[in-house]
């Protein structure tokens, strides 16, 4: 009874977080509210018994990409209002779309209803192992079977760091910078001289 | 009861709403963002539901990698606005017309 009522709480929330994220005025209020639809998401998953996706999901986009978009966001200086001048014009089009596309949803879960295509069972090679807790056995399945998936997975992400560096980097003119390799190879003959100026006159520098 | 039905419509309409978002702020690149993330967690809670339903985690390990390119697309993509706000001064895409696509 708990579950169902769990169910239809991190449900209805994390649609109606869904619809604010995209119908809030304010775009920091649409971070906030992406946050509380993540948050939910996370519950649901905790439902179904995956608590590593769960917290992955809190960790990566709260913790990390969520904060990123509020930076971003409070970051730029930009008129939002003169942003939405379009909406009610798009409004039309973008309904039929989504009202199309959901129609289309609806059509599949009523065909599976019916009678489901039968493509194959599992073959239990990744059925979690019993008695082993879900990080356990995502762990087992991660290291072994998909481990150069794993490596790749880092690359991505180690691609799209270096990216995101490399787009925002500039090199600012005028700076006057420590170049630490010209200050170690200057050497003290260099840099000074001896001079015996006669009695009233003085030195060219 | 909770059955796999309720998990696909709850994530068929989570995609549906971050699709009209993309339609209906056609000139907030931030929003548009956004609603990439939305859709994007509606696959995620789809994998998750089936891996849930078939008993085989093959789903989880997918959605993490799902979350991977999530968050390298948000990365790199909010790099872009970035570089691009500081070169236009606004962030609205019916002005992206530099390449004449």
């Amino acid at each position: 009874m708990i579950q169902v009522f769990a169910f239809y709480l991190f449900a209805t929330l994390v649609i109606a977080a869904g619809a604010f994220t995209l119908l809030a005025r304010n775009p920091v209020h649409s971070v906030l509210w992406l946050i509380v639809a993540f948050f939910n998401a996370a519950g649901l998953m905790v439902l179904l018994g995956a608590e590593f996706i769960a917290m992955l999901l809190v960790i990566v986009y709260v913790g990390a990409v969520a904060v990123l978009f509020l930076f971003v966001v409070m970051m730029l200086d930009i008129d939002f209002a003169e942003l939405r001048a379009g909406f009610i014009k798009n409004f039309p089009l973008g309904f039929a779309l989504a009202l199309v596309l959901l129609m289309e949803l609806v059509l599949g879960v009523g065909a599976y209803r019916t009678g489901a295509l039968q493509l194959g069972t599992p073959d239990g090679s990744a059925a979690p192992p019993a008695g082993a807790s879900n990080i356990e056995a995502i762990g087992a399945l991660l290291y072994s079977r998909y481990l150069f998936l794993f490596e790749a997975a880092g690359i991505v992400l180690l691609v799209a760091m270096i990216g995101a560096i490399v787009l925002t980097h500039r090199q600012r003119g005028g700076v006057r910078g420590q170049d630490v390799a010209k200050q170690v190879a200057r050497r003290p003959q260099d840099a000074t001289r001896n001079e015996k100026p006669e009695v009233g006159k003085g030195v060219s520098l | 009861m909770i059955g796999i039905e309720h998990y696909v419509a709850v994530s068929s309409i989570l995609f549906v709403l971050g699709v009209l978002g993309i339609f209906l702020n056609r000139k907030n690149v931030i929003v548009i963002l956004m609603a990439i993330e939305l859709i994007l967690l509606a696959v995620n809670i789809n994998f998750v539901a089936f891996s849930s339903f078939l008993h085989d985690l093959t789903g989880q390990i997918f959605a993490m990698f799902v979350l991977t390119v999530a968050a390298g697309e948000a990365a790199v993509g909010l790099a872009i606005l970035v570089i691009y706000f500081r070169g236009r001064g606004t962030i609205a895409v019916d002005d992206v017309n530099r390449m004449k696509g």
